[in-house]
């Protein structure tokens, strides 16, 4: 029921903010802190009760279920579980919600209570993807979400809001939809071999799909690719968060992308691991292509926001490259990346959306020498353009460190090349350090510092990024029985469906057997 | 006939009643709110006889009509609309006209004709029951007679809707001069065995037959009239041609392609599908050009027109109940659209320009979220109704594995979502608050059955349980 009520409790905080905030923007602004601060106390209470002092090394990865019958007759039922991974985004989602909120305490001045009904509707909606066990149902918060984003955009956004946000939509709406036809596509090949009508995900892991497994596995991975935003599907994703209002670009950032992740890790790779291992060497190519091209895209930009923008395409390359390196260092490596880039680039767009706030622009050229005058934020800025850049010590490093082990072993020019991404970031993230906070003062800017409020929030994030960096153990004990589990499944998988395939596996199988025995 | 072809009988014969019930009714003393009053006591007797009709089913009554569970279930959904648009056209009437009364004759006329549509399985009856719904129909369209795009629309329905019929009678004379029965289960039994012997008759009869059938649904390349219908016509009209005209000819169609197993025939399934692709790209990409929400809402009609042939192509059990499940929810969330634009009609007419949309959330909130669903809702946005009658369509279709007609439903919504987001964005976009001014309060009835249309398309979206369980209680009968 606890599951239920992670999805429940913001859902029910957004219509309270709405219904009654229309006369006090402060009650707004408390019943979504409290709703969403609830969440995040009951999902560090379930993370403590599952893992602080519990041996890593046991077998069970799922920790909590719960299963209702919702659509009998199609099969459908609403069947939620979390696991170590989704603990983690569960985590991290509410904690990224909180601090959406409070950031957006003076920002936001108009519309407030429909503004917090829109974020704690996107809440829900990410917090049911992280948790949806059965594919209908997964898909059916896939889309939840995406409609309040598009008001928060398209409503509370800057100059160009309509346009980002109507391309957000159609982009993410369209691979959406492109899911839905392999979810079915995958539900019918079910029921032709088992003669049972199911979308349940632990009904369907291990049906051997031939041939369609690589036009259904496509489905879920161009919709995914599309979130994440691996190249050539990114271009909605720079106009979305420029123009998204500062708490919208630290969702889409934070959370958003890392859906993406999650569907890669939960779905493609454990639904379809032969097809994966197919097209492993062109995902990874594509994490390649992100990480530089994102790379450069964000080196070409004036406009502050639009820079930070562009890392994340380079830095959620990083995350596909790792998960289609199938090994377990590269797994968690991607998972500590999705989890440090949601809190690093997340408070670089708190610090731009500030900044915007209060100076009306995002353009660098205006910009230069703020050290003097704003030496908290200039300081703040500094620490997360180097974890941005992977600075040892930071979580940011630990998670581009274990990727590019874990994908060394699977493919070392690609890996090799994608290593060069760390010398892009470094670049784009001094040179923001450089022409923002450096040099001389092209205008007399006089804008306050920042506050407690504001100093709060970077401390917390400070600490994490920190902590996880000096001792990652908890992010990765956490992970380690899923991403066990995943691995047997898959390698269980692979028998399988070459047990079931033609001759020539089979002789070459012989083969193997023969040799391995003339060893003994 | 006997007591109980009667009893089956029943909801038409009260139709029927009602009809002439309120015209006396005018004639001895004109008042609006009697003849909505009378019109919506028939139509609610009407709906309760069919509980005792139910008693008897399934029954053929005559040679013309059969009263099954199918036939009664598109009737309900039809005297749902026919509800709905009375309140709507009450509220729109009472802004313009003089002789309002007259407005309700005919509705109700047009639901009887529908009706028969629906429970007809022989040529006759199909005919009877579609010329008294075109009938009616040209006087519907033309009512704001002193309006230029309200006659210019009765006149082009008119000669449109004429030379269909001919096409359509054409057709099933060539089929009768062929099978020699009008009946469709003696059709299909003398199809059966003839197919190959003298199949050109029967194919050119089918083809024209579909021609007619094809400009009551208004696919493409029969759809030219639904824009400039929609937009002349008043908006309660236009709901009325949108759902119920539309609604009674797809039962018919999947009736009748269900008795004579037209599924078999390769050739009419390539054409149905030609036809499908072709009204998913034109309604689509053509809305994307209009700044009008009623020819926006036209166009996308077209689409979903397409999206239906497409569950329709895949036969079998999923068609019927895809097909029908795809009308319940288009017709909840059509007859919404167009009862809020009749529910924002005022002194100075229609707001039908995007324009007059602008902004129109801030002023009006409720409306517009109410709104905001059905574009949604017909967009395919899950939480609607719409989504879940997308998705049995691409049940139907991916289970019959009809991937390339899936795939061109899938590319083509996608681009349909672009004008529907439009008109959302629109309506959210940030005004000036200077220019908020108080609007005036919206008629209670139309509010009231317009957030029962919503609070319905929330729940069939949410919880499609019941409308599932219903549809295959009832519809899968014919199949």
């Amino acid at each position: 029921m606890i599951l239920v009520w992670l999805i429940v409790i913001p859902m029910a905080a957004g219509l309270l903010a709405w219904i009654f905030g229309k006369s006090s923007n402060l009650f707004a602004r408390w019943i979504s802190v409290l709703g969403i601060g609830i969440d995040l106390v009951i999902s560090i209470w379930l993370w403590i009760q599952h893992f602080a002092g519990v041996d890593p090394s046991r077998t069970e990865s799922w920790l909590v279920q719960i299963k209702a019958s919702w659509i009998p007759d199609l099969g459908i039922t609403f069947h939620l579980a979390i696991d170590g991974i989704s603990l983690l985004l569960i985590i991290l989602t509410a904690l990224l919600g909180l601090i959406s909120v409070i950031i957006s305490w003076t920002e936001i001045q108009r519309r407030v209570a429909f503004f917090h009904f829109n974020i704690m509707w996107i809440l829900a909606g990410i917090l049911g993807v992280f948790m949806a066990m059965d594919l209908f149902l997964f898909y059916f918060f896939w889309e939840m979400m995406l409609i309040p984003m598009y008001f928060l955009i398209g409503i509370w956004g800057h100059a160009n809001r309509r346009y980002a946000a109507i391309k957000f939509f159609i982009f993410t709406q369209a691979s959406g939809l492109l899911m839905l036809l392999s979810i079915l596509g995958l539900y019918f090949i079910h029921h032709s071999q088992t003669g049972v009508y199911t979308y349940n995900y632990f009904d369907l892991l291990g049906t051997s799909l031939g041939g369609a497994s690589r036009f259904l596995m496509l489905g879920f991975f161009v919709a995914f690719a599309v979130k994440l935003p691996a190249f050539p599907f990114h271009p909605w994703l720079a106009d979305a968060h420029t123009e998204a209002p500062t708490a919208g670009s630290v969702i889409l950032a934070g959370l958003l992308l890392k859906t993406g992740a999650y569907g890669i890790i939960r779905f493609v790779l454990p639904l379809f691991p032969e097809a994966s291992m197919e097209i492993a060497t062109l995902a990874m190519i594509l994490g390649v292509i992100s990480i530089i091209y994102g790379a450069i895209l964000a080196f070409a930009q004036t406009d502050l926001k639009r820079l930070i923008a562009y890392t994340s395409v380079s830095h959620m390359g990083f995350v596909l490259l790792a998960l289609f390196a199938f090994n377990e260092q590269a797994t968690q490596g991607a998972i500590m990346q999705m989890i440090c880039h949601g809190l690093s680039t997340g408070a670089l767009f708190i610090l731009v959306g500030r900044m915007q706030e209060l100076m009306h622009t995002r353009d660098m050229d205006r910009m230069g020498g703020m050290w003097q005058n704003v030496p908290r934020m200039s300081g703040v800025a500094m620490f997360f353009a180097l974890a941005s850049l992977g600075l040892p010590g930071m979580g940011n490093f630990v998670g581009e460190f274990l990727i590019l082990i874990g994908s060394f072993q699977a493919n070392k020019v690609i890996t090799i090349i994608a290593a060069s991404g760390l010398v892009f970031a470094a670049i784009y993230s001094l040179w923001i350090i450089q022409r923002v906070f450096h040099g001389e003062q092209r205008e007399e800017w006089k804008i306050p510092d920042l506050r407690a409020r504001f100093i709060g929030v970077f401390a917390v994030m400070i600490i994490i990024l920190v902590v996880l960096g000096l001792y990652p153990r908890p992010v990765i004990d956490t992970a380690k029985p899923s991403i066990d589990t995943m691995q047997k499944n898959m390698e269980a998988n692979m028998q399988i469906d070459l047990e079931s395939s033609g001759t020539a596996n089979l002789s070459s199988d012989d083969w193997m057997i023969g040799v391995e025995s003339e060893r003994d | 006939m006997a007591a109980e072809d009667f009893t089956a009988l029943m909801p038409l014969i009260i139709l029927a009643a009602a009809a002439l019930v309120v015209l006396l009714q005018s004639a001895i003393k004109r008042s609006h709110g009697t003849a909505l009053i009378l019109t919506c006591l028939g139509l609610a007797a009407a709906f309760v006889s069919m509980f005792y009709a139910a008693d008897e089913l399934p029954r053929q009554v005559t040679a013309l009509l059969i009263i099954d569970s199918y036939a009664l279930f598109f009737t309900g959904l039809i005297l749902f609309a026919a509800f709905a648009v009375a309140i709507f056209g009450y509220n729109y009437l009472n802004l313009y006209l003089e002789n309002r009364e007259e407005f309700y004759i005919v509705l109700l006329l047009a639901s009887l004709g529908s009706s028969v549509l629906v429970s007809s399985n022989h040529f006759m009856s199909f005919f009877l029951g579609l010329e008294i719904l075109t009938v009616s129909l040209y006087v519907m369209i033309g009512y704001m007679r002193k309006d230029h795009f309200s006659l210019e629309a009765g006149i082009k329905y008119l000669i449109l809707a004429a030379a269909s019929s001919a096409f359509l009678l054409f057709g099933m004379a060539l089929l009768y001069a062929e099978t020699g029965t009008m009946e469709f289960n003696g059709i299909a039994n003398a199809i059966g065995g003839l197919v190959e012997v003298k199949g050109i008759y029967i194919l050119a009869g089918t083809a024209l037959f579909l021609v007619g059938a094809g400009f009551k649904l208004a696919v493409a390349p029969f759809h030219m009239w639904t824009p400039d219908v929609y937009e002349g016509a008043p908006a309660p009209v236009t709901a009325f041609v949108a759902t119920v005209s539309k609604g009674a000819m797809a039962a018919l169609l999947l009736r009748y392609f269900i008795a004579v197993d037209g599924f078999e025939y390769t050739t009419i399934l390539l054409a149905l599908s030609i036809i499908a692709v072709a009204s998913m790209f034109l309604g689509n990409i053509l809305a994307l050009m209009q700044k009008n929400v009623k020819r926006i809402l036209a166009y996308s009609s077209i689409a979903h027109l397409g999206y239906i042939l497409v569950a329709f192509i895949a036969g079998g059990e999923r068609a019927v109940e895809a097909v029908s499940l795809y009308l319940v929810v288009y017709f909840v969330t059509t007859l919404g659209a167009f009862g809020i634009i009749s529910l924002l009609a005022d002194q100075e007419g229609e707001k039908f320009m995007l324009e007059s949309y602008r902004g129109m959330f801030w002023r009006r909130p409720w409306i517009s979220l109410a709104f905001s669903g059905m574009l949604l809702s017909l967009a395919g946005v899950p939480l609607t109704a719409g989504f879940i009658g997308k998705f049995f369509v691409l049940l139907a279709g991916v289970g019959t594995a009809l991937w390339t007609l899936v795939i061109i439903l899938v590319i083509t919504s996608a681009i349909g979502l672009y004008y529907y987001i439009k008109i959302i964005a629109t309506m959210f976009s940030r005004v000036e608050l200077e220019a908020e001014q108080k609007p005036g309060a919206l008629p209670v009835a139309g509010s009231t059955v317009l957030a029962g249309l919503t609070i319905l398309l929330l729940y069939f979206g949410i919880y499609p349980v019941h409308l599932i369980r219903l549809i295959r209680d009832m519809v899968l009968a014919i199949s």
